[in-house]
Protein backbone atom coordinates (compact mmCIF):
# COMPACT_ATOMS: atom_id res chain seq x y z
CA UNK A 1 0.00 0.00 0.00
CA UNK A 2 1.24 3.49 -0.77
CA UNK A 3 2.57 5.56 2.03
CA UNK A 4 0.06 8.41 1.88
CA UNK A 5 -2.88 6.15 2.72
CA UNK A 6 -1.55 5.49 6.19
CA UNK A 7 -3.71 7.05 8.88
CA UNK A 8 -1.54 6.26 11.87
CA UNK A 9 2.17 5.58 11.88
CA UNK A 10 4.00 5.00 15.13
CA UNK A 11 7.79 4.82 15.07
CA UNK A 12 9.87 3.71 18.03
CA UNK A 13 7.36 4.84 20.63
CA UNK A 14 8.58 4.72 24.18
CA UNK A 15 6.27 5.53 27.07
CA UNK A 16 6.46 5.09 30.83
CA UNK A 17 4.28 6.48 33.59
CA UNK A 18 6.38 8.19 36.24
CA UNK A 19 8.25 5.81 38.53
CA UNK A 20 7.13 2.72 36.64
CA UNK A 21 8.62 0.34 34.18
CA UNK A 22 8.09 1.38 30.54
CA UNK A 23 4.70 0.29 29.32
CA UNK A 24 5.44 0.84 25.64
CA UNK A 25 8.93 0.08 24.47
CA UNK A 26 10.19 0.79 20.96
CA UNK A 27 6.73 0.24 19.50
CA UNK A 28 6.22 0.31 15.73
CA UNK A 29 2.79 0.24 14.16
CA UNK A 30 1.21 1.40 10.92
CA UNK A 31 -2.50 1.63 10.38
CA UNK A 32 -3.79 2.07 6.84
CA UNK A 33 -7.07 3.39 5.50
CA UNK A 34 -9.50 0.50 5.30
CA UNK A 35 -7.78 -1.53 8.02
CA UNK A 36 -9.95 -3.22 10.62
CA UNK A 37 -7.68 -4.25 13.45
CA UNK A 38 -8.37 -5.90 16.78
CA UNK A 39 -6.07 -5.79 19.79
CA UNK A 40 -6.43 -8.46 22.42
CA UNK A 41 -3.94 -8.38 25.26
CA UNK A 42 -3.78 -8.72 29.04
CA UNK A 43 -4.83 -5.87 31.32
CA UNK A 44 -2.12 -3.33 31.93
CA UNK A 45 -0.23 -4.14 28.75
CA UNK A 46 -0.65 -0.59 27.44
CA UNK A 47 -3.60 -0.78 25.06
CA UNK A 48 -5.47 2.23 26.38
CA UNK A 49 -2.18 4.12 26.72
CA UNK A 50 -1.58 3.43 23.04
CA UNK A 51 -4.93 4.99 22.10
CA UNK A 52 -4.30 8.04 24.26
CA UNK A 53 -0.88 8.49 22.66
CA UNK A 54 -2.39 8.35 19.19
CA UNK A 55 -4.90 11.05 20.15
CA UNK A 56 -2.16 13.21 21.67
CA UNK A 57 -3.73 13.13 25.12
CA UNK A 58 -0.41 12.00 26.52
CA UNK A 59 3.05 12.46 25.03
CA UNK A 60 5.60 9.68 24.44
CA UNK A 61 9.07 10.02 25.95
CA UNK A 62 10.55 9.00 22.63
CA UNK A 63 9.39 8.17 19.12
CA UNK A 64 7.32 9.74 16.37
CA UNK A 65 3.57 9.80 15.92
CA UNK A 66 2.45 10.43 12.37
CA UNK A 67 -1.24 11.04 11.62
CA UNK A 68 -2.49 11.39 8.06
CA UNK A 69 1.09 11.71 6.82
CA UNK A 70 2.11 14.54 9.15
CA UNK A 71 4.38 14.25 12.17
CA UNK A 72 2.57 15.31 15.35
CA UNK A 73 4.68 17.30 17.77
CA UNK A 74 2.58 19.84 19.63
CA UNK A 75 -0.95 20.02 21.00
CA UNK A 76 -1.72 22.31 18.06
CA UNK A 77 -0.78 19.60 15.54
CA UNK A 78 -3.05 17.12 17.28
CA UNK A 79 -5.92 19.59 17.68
CA UNK A 80 -5.97 20.02 13.90
CA UNK A 81 -6.49 16.34 13.06
CA UNK A 82 -8.13 15.00 16.20
CA UNK A 83 -11.66 15.17 14.83
CA UNK A 84 -10.64 12.87 11.96
CA UNK A 85 -10.13 10.03 14.46
CA UNK A 86 -12.91 9.14 16.88
CA UNK A 87 -11.90 7.71 20.24
CA UNK A 88 -14.57 5.86 22.19
CA UNK A 89 -13.66 5.92 25.87
CA UNK A 90 -14.07 2.90 28.12
CA UNK A 91 -16.35 4.78 30.48
CA UNK A 92 -19.30 6.46 28.77
CA UNK A 93 -19.69 8.85 31.70
CA UNK A 94 -16.39 10.40 30.66
CA UNK A 95 -17.67 11.02 27.19
CA UNK A 96 -21.13 12.43 27.79
CA UNK A 97 -21.13 15.77 29.52
CA UNK A 98 -24.00 17.76 28.01
CA UNK A 99 -27.38 17.76 29.73
CA UNK A 100 -29.28 16.36 26.76
CA UNK A 101 -28.42 13.66 24.23
CA UNK A 102 -28.86 15.83 21.13
CA UNK A 103 -26.54 18.51 22.50
CA UNK A 104 -23.90 15.95 23.26
CA UNK A 105 -24.04 14.39 19.81
CA UNK A 106 -24.00 17.84 18.18
CA UNK A 107 -21.05 19.04 20.28
CA UNK A 108 -18.38 17.59 17.95
CA UNK A 109 -19.89 18.87 14.68
CA UNK A 110 -20.40 22.33 16.24
CA UNK A 111 -16.76 22.42 17.32
CA UNK A 112 -15.81 21.59 13.75
CA UNK A 113 -17.55 24.76 12.64
CA UNK A 114 -20.80 23.29 11.33
CA UNK A 115 -23.89 25.46 11.56
CA UNK A 116 -26.52 24.64 14.16
CA UNK A 117 -28.85 23.25 11.53
CA UNK A 118 -26.16 21.04 9.96
CA UNK A 119 -25.07 19.85 13.39
CA UNK A 120 -28.62 18.96 14.38
CA UNK A 121 -29.27 17.21 11.06
CA UNK A 122 -26.18 15.05 11.26
CA UNK A 123 -26.82 14.29 14.93
CA UNK A 124 -30.35 13.12 14.17
CA UNK A 125 -29.08 10.93 11.32
CA UNK A 126 -26.43 9.41 13.57
CA UNK A 127 -28.91 8.76 16.38
CA UNK A 128 -31.34 7.08 14.01
CA UNK A 129 -28.53 4.94 12.54
CA UNK A 130 -27.94 3.58 16.03
CA UNK A 131 -31.65 3.15 16.71
CA UNK A 132 -31.75 6.09 19.14
CA UNK A 133 -34.23 8.32 17.34
CA UNK A 134 -36.37 8.94 20.41
CA UNK A 135 -33.42 9.86 22.61
CA UNK A 136 -32.84 13.47 21.49
CA UNK A 137 -34.18 15.16 24.60
CA UNK A 138 -33.27 12.52 27.14
CA UNK A 139 -31.01 13.64 29.97
CA UNK A 140 -27.60 12.00 29.51
CA UNK A 141 -26.96 11.03 33.11
CA UNK A 142 -30.33 9.36 33.42
CA UNK A 143 -29.63 6.87 30.60
CA UNK A 144 -28.87 3.21 31.30
CA UNK A 145 -25.34 1.87 30.84
CA UNK A 146 -26.06 0.44 27.40
CA UNK A 147 -27.85 3.58 26.23
CA UNK A 148 -24.94 5.70 27.45
CA UNK A 149 -22.52 3.59 25.44
CA UNK A 150 -24.57 3.90 22.26
CA UNK A 151 -24.95 7.65 22.69
CA UNK A 152 -21.17 7.90 23.27
CA UNK A 153 -20.66 6.10 19.99
CA UNK A 154 -23.08 8.54 18.35
CA UNK A 155 -21.10 11.52 19.66
CA UNK A 156 -18.04 10.09 17.91
CA UNK A 157 -19.74 9.07 14.66
CA UNK A 158 -21.42 12.48 14.27
CA UNK A 159 -17.97 13.98 13.61
CA UNK A 160 -17.75 11.67 10.58
CA UNK A 161 -14.24 10.52 11.45
CA UNK A 162 -12.08 8.54 9.04
CA UNK A 163 -10.99 6.10 11.71
CA UNK A 164 -12.31 4.87 15.04
CA UNK A 165 -10.41 3.83 18.12
CA UNK A 166 -12.74 1.75 20.26
CA UNK A 167 -11.58 1.00 23.79
CA UNK A 168 -13.47 -2.09 24.97
CA UNK A 169 -16.72 -1.06 23.31
CA UNK A 170 -18.65 -4.10 24.57
CA UNK A 171 -17.52 -4.13 28.19
CA UNK A 172 -20.45 -4.47 30.55
CA UNK A 173 -23.13 -4.37 27.86
CA UNK A 174 -26.12 -6.64 27.38
CA UNK A 175 -26.66 -8.84 24.32
CA UNK A 176 -28.98 -6.36 22.59
CA UNK A 177 -26.61 -3.41 22.85
CA UNK A 178 -23.68 -5.60 21.78
CA UNK A 179 -25.63 -6.56 18.67
CA UNK A 180 -26.32 -2.92 17.80
CA UNK A 181 -22.63 -2.04 18.08
CA UNK A 182 -21.52 -5.08 16.09
CA UNK A 183 -24.05 -4.30 13.37
CA UNK A 184 -23.04 -0.63 13.21
CA UNK A 185 -19.36 -1.56 12.84
CA UNK A 186 -19.94 -4.11 10.10
CA UNK A 187 -22.28 -1.82 8.18
CA UNK A 188 -20.04 1.23 8.19
CA UNK A 189 -17.32 1.71 5.67
CA UNK A 190 -14.74 2.99 8.12
CA UNK A 191 -11.30 2.00 9.39
CA UNK A 192 -10.98 1.11 13.04
CA UNK A 193 -8.91 -0.39 15.81
CA UNK A 194 -10.78 -2.23 18.56
CA UNK A 195 -9.45 -3.13 21.96
CA UNK A 196 -11.44 -6.02 23.36
CA UNK A 197 -11.19 -9.17 25.41
CA UNK A 198 -14.00 -10.72 23.41
CA UNK A 199 -12.44 -12.80 20.65
CA UNK A 200 -15.76 -13.70 19.02
CA UNK A 201 -16.52 -10.02 18.60
CA UNK A 202 -13.09 -9.32 17.12
CA UNK A 203 -13.43 -12.25 14.73
CA UNK A 204 -16.69 -10.83 13.31
CA UNK A 205 -15.63 -7.19 13.17
CA UNK A 206 -11.91 -7.19 12.34
CA UNK A 207 -9.64 -8.68 9.70
CA UNK A 208 -6.43 -8.73 11.71
CA UNK A 209 -5.93 -9.39 15.40
CA UNK A 210 -2.82 -8.22 17.19
CA UNK A 211 -1.56 -8.63 20.68
CA UNK A 212 0.92 -6.81 22.88
CA UNK A 213 4.02 -8.21 24.46
CA UNK A 214 6.91 -6.43 26.19
CA UNK A 215 5.51 -3.03 25.27
CA UNK A 216 5.23 -3.82 21.58
CA UNK A 217 2.42 -4.65 19.20
CA UNK A 218 3.05 -8.06 17.76
CA UNK A 219 2.11 -8.16 14.13
CA UNK A 220 4.12 -11.08 12.79
CA UNK A 221 3.00 -14.60 12.22
CA UNK A 222 4.39 -16.13 15.38
CA UNK A 223 1.12 -15.19 16.96
CA UNK A 224 -1.82 -16.61 15.20
CA UNK A 225 -5.05 -15.87 16.93
CA UNK A 226 -7.85 -18.32 16.38
CA UNK A 227 -10.91 -19.49 18.20
CA UNK A 228 -10.68 -22.84 19.89
CA UNK A 229 -12.99 -24.44 22.31
CA UNK A 230 -11.12 -25.49 25.42
CA UNK A 231 -10.54 -23.70 28.66
CA UNK A 232 -7.29 -23.02 30.40
CA UNK A 233 -5.80 -20.36 32.62
CA UNK A 234 -4.95 -17.91 29.85
CA UNK A 235 -7.67 -18.67 27.37
CA UNK A 236 -8.29 -14.96 26.80
CA UNK A 237 -4.74 -14.28 25.74
CA UNK A 238 -3.45 -15.19 22.27
CA UNK A 239 -1.10 -18.11 22.55
CA UNK A 240 0.65 -20.86 20.61
CA UNK A 241 0.04 -24.55 20.86
CA UNK B 1 -30.81 12.56 42.65
CA UNK B 2 -31.79 16.00 41.36
CA UNK B 3 -35.49 15.81 40.80
CA UNK B 4 -37.36 18.36 38.78
CA UNK B 5 -40.94 17.88 39.98
CA UNK B 6 -42.24 21.22 38.71
CA UNK B 7 -41.00 20.99 35.12
CA UNK B 8 -43.93 19.01 33.78
CA UNK B 9 -46.87 21.30 33.31
CA UNK B 10 -48.48 23.49 30.76
CA UNK B 11 -49.59 26.54 32.71
CA UNK B 12 -49.32 30.16 31.60
CA UNK B 13 -45.98 30.42 33.40
CA UNK B 14 -44.60 27.21 31.84
CA UNK B 15 -45.22 28.61 28.39
CA UNK B 16 -43.31 31.86 28.96
CA UNK B 17 -39.92 32.15 27.25
CA UNK B 18 -37.42 30.85 29.89
CA UNK B 19 -35.17 33.88 29.47
CA UNK B 20 -38.05 36.15 30.50
CA UNK B 21 -38.73 33.97 33.52
CA UNK B 22 -35.10 34.18 34.63
CA UNK B 23 -35.12 37.96 34.24
CA UNK B 24 -38.50 38.15 35.97
CA UNK B 25 -37.20 36.17 38.96
CA UNK B 26 -34.20 38.51 39.25
CA UNK B 27 -36.32 41.65 38.86
CA UNK B 28 -38.61 40.47 41.64
CA UNK B 29 -36.06 38.95 44.05
CA UNK B 30 -33.55 41.76 44.48
CA UNK B 31 -35.94 44.59 45.41
CA UNK B 32 -37.90 42.27 47.72
CA UNK B 33 -34.68 41.26 49.45
CA UNK B 34 -34.14 44.93 50.25
CA UNK B 35 -37.66 45.64 51.57
CA UNK B 36 -38.16 46.24 55.31
CA UNK B 37 -41.78 47.16 55.86
CA UNK B 38 -44.41 44.54 56.63
CA UNK B 39 -47.05 45.76 54.13
CA UNK B 40 -44.64 45.61 51.17
CA UNK B 41 -43.29 42.25 52.34
CA UNK B 42 -46.80 40.84 52.61
CA UNK B 43 -47.60 42.23 49.17
CA UNK B 44 -44.55 40.41 47.81
CA UNK B 45 -45.57 37.18 49.53
CA UNK B 46 -49.08 37.53 48.15
CA UNK B 47 -47.67 38.12 44.67
CA UNK B 48 -45.43 35.04 44.69
CA UNK B 49 -48.19 32.88 46.17
CA UNK B 50 -50.37 33.95 43.26
CA UNK B 51 -47.54 33.09 40.87
CA UNK B 52 -47.28 29.58 42.32
CA UNK B 53 -51.05 29.12 41.97
CA UNK B 54 -50.80 30.38 38.40
CA UNK B 55 -48.12 27.76 37.62
CA UNK B 56 -50.56 25.09 38.83
CA UNK B 57 -47.84 23.22 40.71
CA UNK B 58 -48.47 20.28 43.04
CA UNK B 59 -48.91 22.30 46.24
CA UNK B 60 -47.86 19.45 48.49
CA UNK B 61 -44.44 19.27 46.82
CA UNK B 62 -44.10 23.05 46.98
CA UNK B 63 -44.89 22.92 50.68
CA UNK B 64 -42.24 20.24 51.24
CA UNK B 65 -39.62 22.44 49.62
CA UNK B 66 -40.65 25.35 51.82
CA UNK B 67 -40.22 23.26 54.96
CA UNK B 68 -36.60 22.64 54.00
CA UNK B 69 -35.78 26.33 53.77
CA UNK B 70 -37.85 27.28 56.79
CA UNK B 71 -35.98 24.75 58.90
CA UNK B 72 -32.92 26.83 58.18
CA UNK B 73 -34.79 30.08 58.93
CA UNK B 74 -35.82 28.59 62.28
CA UNK B 75 -32.22 29.19 63.34
CA UNK B 76 -32.81 32.93 62.97
CA UNK B 77 -35.86 32.66 65.23
CA UNK B 78 -33.61 31.21 67.90
CA UNK B 79 -30.56 33.40 67.42
CA UNK B 80 -31.99 36.84 66.60
CA UNK B 81 -34.33 37.32 69.62
CA UNK B 82 -31.51 36.28 71.93
CA UNK B 83 -28.74 38.36 70.41
CA UNK B 84 -30.31 41.36 68.67
CA UNK B 85 -29.65 44.62 70.46
CA UNK B 86 -32.78 46.73 71.05
CA UNK B 87 -34.69 48.81 73.56
CA UNK B 88 -37.77 46.69 74.02
CA UNK B 89 -37.22 43.47 75.84
CA UNK B 90 -39.70 40.74 76.55
CA UNK B 91 -39.00 38.28 79.30
CA UNK B 92 -39.96 34.66 79.04
CA UNK B 93 -39.15 33.43 82.50
CA UNK B 94 -35.59 34.60 83.12
CA UNK B 95 -34.71 34.75 79.38
CA UNK B 96 -34.66 38.27 77.86
CA UNK B 97 -35.87 38.40 74.25
CA UNK B 98 -35.40 41.38 71.98
CA UNK B 99 -38.67 42.53 70.40
CA UNK B 100 -36.77 43.95 67.43
CA UNK B 101 -35.07 40.60 67.01
CA UNK B 102 -38.42 38.85 66.81
CA UNK B 103 -39.73 41.34 64.26
CA UNK B 104 -36.57 40.99 62.18
CA UNK B 105 -36.89 37.21 62.21
CA UNK B 106 -40.49 37.55 61.06
CA UNK B 107 -39.46 39.88 58.22
CA UNK B 108 -36.70 37.48 57.15
CA UNK B 109 -39.19 34.64 57.10
CA UNK B 110 -41.70 36.46 54.90
CA UNK B 111 -38.97 37.76 52.62
CA UNK B 112 -37.30 34.36 52.08
CA UNK B 113 -40.59 32.60 51.47
CA UNK B 114 -41.74 35.24 49.01
CA UNK B 115 -38.51 35.00 47.01
CA UNK B 116 -38.42 31.22 47.21
CA UNK B 117 -42.00 30.88 45.98
CA UNK B 118 -41.26 33.22 43.07
CA UNK B 119 -38.18 31.14 42.18
CA UNK B 120 -40.20 27.93 42.34
CA UNK B 121 -42.85 29.41 40.10
CA UNK B 122 -40.52 31.04 37.54
CA UNK B 123 -37.30 28.99 37.58
CA UNK B 124 -38.13 25.53 38.93
CA UNK B 125 -40.70 25.20 36.15
CA UNK B 126 -37.89 24.81 33.58
CA UNK B 127 -35.33 22.01 33.35
CA UNK B 128 -31.87 22.69 34.63
CA UNK B 129 -30.58 22.43 31.08
CA UNK B 130 -33.00 25.11 29.91
CA UNK B 131 -32.02 27.29 32.85
CA UNK B 132 -28.36 27.02 31.84
CA UNK B 133 -29.17 27.87 28.26
CA UNK B 134 -31.26 30.86 29.32
CA UNK B 135 -28.33 32.14 31.34
CA UNK B 136 -25.98 31.75 28.40
CA UNK B 137 -28.47 33.48 26.11
CA UNK B 138 -28.70 36.30 28.62
CA UNK B 139 -24.95 36.72 28.12
CA UNK B 140 -24.02 35.62 31.61
CA UNK B 141 -20.35 34.78 32.12
CA UNK B 142 -19.66 31.75 29.90
CA UNK B 143 -17.28 30.07 32.30
CA UNK B 144 -19.74 30.28 35.18
CA UNK B 145 -22.59 28.89 33.08
CA UNK B 146 -20.34 26.11 31.88
CA UNK B 147 -19.29 25.33 35.43
CA UNK B 148 -22.92 25.19 36.48
CA UNK B 149 -23.87 22.78 33.68
CA UNK B 150 -20.89 20.50 34.27
CA UNK B 151 -21.65 20.45 37.99
CA UNK B 152 -25.22 19.46 37.26
CA UNK B 153 -23.99 16.69 34.95
CA UNK B 154 -21.36 15.20 37.22
CA UNK B 155 -22.74 15.69 40.70
CA UNK B 156 -24.74 12.54 40.01
CA UNK B 157 -21.70 10.57 38.91
CA UNK B 158 -19.72 11.70 41.95
CA UNK B 159 -22.63 10.79 44.20
CA UNK B 160 -22.70 7.31 42.65
CA UNK B 161 -18.98 6.96 43.24
CA UNK B 162 -19.53 8.00 46.85
CA UNK B 163 -22.22 5.34 47.24
CA UNK B 164 -19.94 2.75 45.67
CA UNK B 165 -17.22 3.49 48.22
CA UNK B 166 -19.77 3.40 51.05
CA UNK B 167 -21.05 0.02 49.89
CA UNK B 168 -17.56 -1.37 49.63
CA UNK B 169 -16.72 -0.40 53.20
CA UNK B 170 -20.08 -1.67 54.45
CA UNK B 171 -19.74 -5.12 52.91
CA UNK B 172 -16.47 -5.47 54.73
CA UNK B 173 -18.18 -4.89 58.03
CA UNK B 174 -17.37 -1.23 58.66
CA UNK B 175 -19.38 0.35 61.45
CA UNK B 176 -18.82 3.97 62.38
CA UNK B 177 -17.72 4.39 65.99
CA UNK B 178 -15.92 7.06 67.91
CA UNK B 179 -12.51 5.69 67.14
CA UNK B 180 -9.38 6.52 65.21
CA UNK B 181 -10.23 3.74 62.79
CA UNK B 182 -13.57 5.40 61.95
CA UNK B 183 -12.04 8.85 61.45
CA UNK B 184 -9.30 7.39 59.32
CA UNK B 185 -11.80 5.50 57.19
CA UNK B 186 -13.91 8.61 56.61
CA UNK B 187 -10.78 10.55 55.72
CA UNK B 188 -9.93 7.84 53.18
CA UNK B 189 -13.47 7.97 51.75
CA UNK B 190 -13.30 11.74 51.27
CA UNK B 191 -9.76 11.56 49.93
CA UNK B 192 -10.68 8.82 47.48
CA UNK B 193 -13.71 10.78 46.35
CA UNK B 194 -11.57 13.86 45.66
CA UNK B 195 -9.03 11.82 43.72
CA UNK B 196 -11.74 10.11 41.71
CA UNK B 197 -13.42 13.43 40.95
CA UNK B 198 -10.13 14.97 39.80
CA UNK B 199 -9.40 11.89 37.70
CA UNK B 200 -12.85 12.05 36.20
CA UNK B 201 -12.37 15.73 35.37
CA UNK B 202 -9.15 14.87 33.51
CA UNK B 203 -10.82 12.14 31.49
CA UNK B 204 -13.85 14.27 30.65
CA UNK B 205 -11.57 17.05 29.48
CA UNK B 206 -9.64 14.55 27.35
CA UNK B 207 -12.87 13.32 25.80
CA UNK B 208 -13.89 16.89 25.08
CA UNK B 209 -10.55 17.64 23.47
CA UNK B 210 -11.00 14.56 21.28
CA UNK B 211 -14.20 16.11 20.02
CA UNK B 212 -12.53 19.39 19.20
CA UNK B 213 -13.46 21.41 22.30
CA UNK B 214 -12.14 24.96 21.98
CA UNK B 215 -13.60 26.46 25.13
CA UNK B 216 -16.96 27.20 23.60
CA UNK B 217 -20.19 25.61 24.70
CA UNK B 218 -23.09 25.51 22.29
CA UNK B 219 -26.76 25.60 23.03
CA UNK B 220 -29.28 24.16 20.63
CA UNK B 221 -32.41 25.47 22.31
CA UNK B 222 -34.41 28.08 20.47
CA UNK B 223 -36.15 30.67 22.58
CA UNK B 224 -39.26 32.46 21.49
CA UNK B 225 -39.98 35.90 22.88
CA UNK B 226 -43.70 35.98 22.06
CA UNK B 227 -46.41 38.41 23.12
CA UNK B 228 -47.29 36.57 26.34
CA UNK B 229 -43.66 36.66 27.46
CA UNK B 230 -43.70 40.44 27.12
CA UNK B 231 -46.99 40.61 29.01
CA UNK B 232 -45.46 38.44 31.73
CA UNK B 233 -42.33 40.53 32.16
CA UNK B 234 -44.36 43.77 32.15
CA UNK B 235 -46.60 42.35 34.87
CA UNK B 236 -43.64 41.29 37.01
CA UNK B 237 -41.90 44.65 36.57
CA UNK B 238 -45.11 46.57 37.26
CA UNK B 239 -45.97 44.65 40.42
CA UNK B 240 -42.41 44.80 41.72
CA UNK B 241 -42.43 48.54 41.12
CA UNK B 242 -45.70 48.73 43.06
CA UNK B 243 -44.13 46.87 45.99
CA UNK B 244 -41.17 49.24 45.91
CA UNK B 245 -43.46 52.30 45.89
CA UNK B 246 -45.33 50.90 48.88
CA UNK B 247 -42.04 50.39 50.70
CA UNK B 248 -40.84 53.93 49.97
CA UNK B 249 -44.24 55.42 50.86
CA UNK B 250 -44.32 53.72 54.29
CA UNK B 251 -40.65 54.20 55.01
CA UNK B 252 -41.04 57.89 54.31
Amino acid sequence: MVNNSSIIKLKGIHFAYTDAAPILNNLYFTFFKGDKVGIIAPNGSGKTTLFHLIMGLIKPQAGDIELFGAIMKTEKDFAKVRHRIGLLFQDADDQLFCPTVLEDVAFGPLNMGKSRKEAIDISRRTLSFLGLSDFENRITFKLSGGEKKLVSLATILSMEPEALLLDEPLAGLDVKTRAVITRALTEMNISYIIISHNINFLETTTRKILTMRDGQLITDDQVHVHLHGHAHAHGDVPHNH
Amino acid sequence: MIEEPFVAGNSFIHRIDPRFRVVGAAVFSFPVALCHEFPSLFAALFFSLAAVLFSRLPLKTVFKRLILVNAFILLFWIILPLTYAGDKTIFIGPVPLSAEGILLAAKLTIKSNAILLALISFIATMTFATFGHSLSRLKMNKKLVFLLMITYRYIFVIFQEYQKILRSIKIRGFQPRTSMHTYKTFAYVIGMLLIKAADRADRVFDAMRCRGFKGKYYSLTDFDADAKSWVFISLVCGLTFGILLLEIFIHG
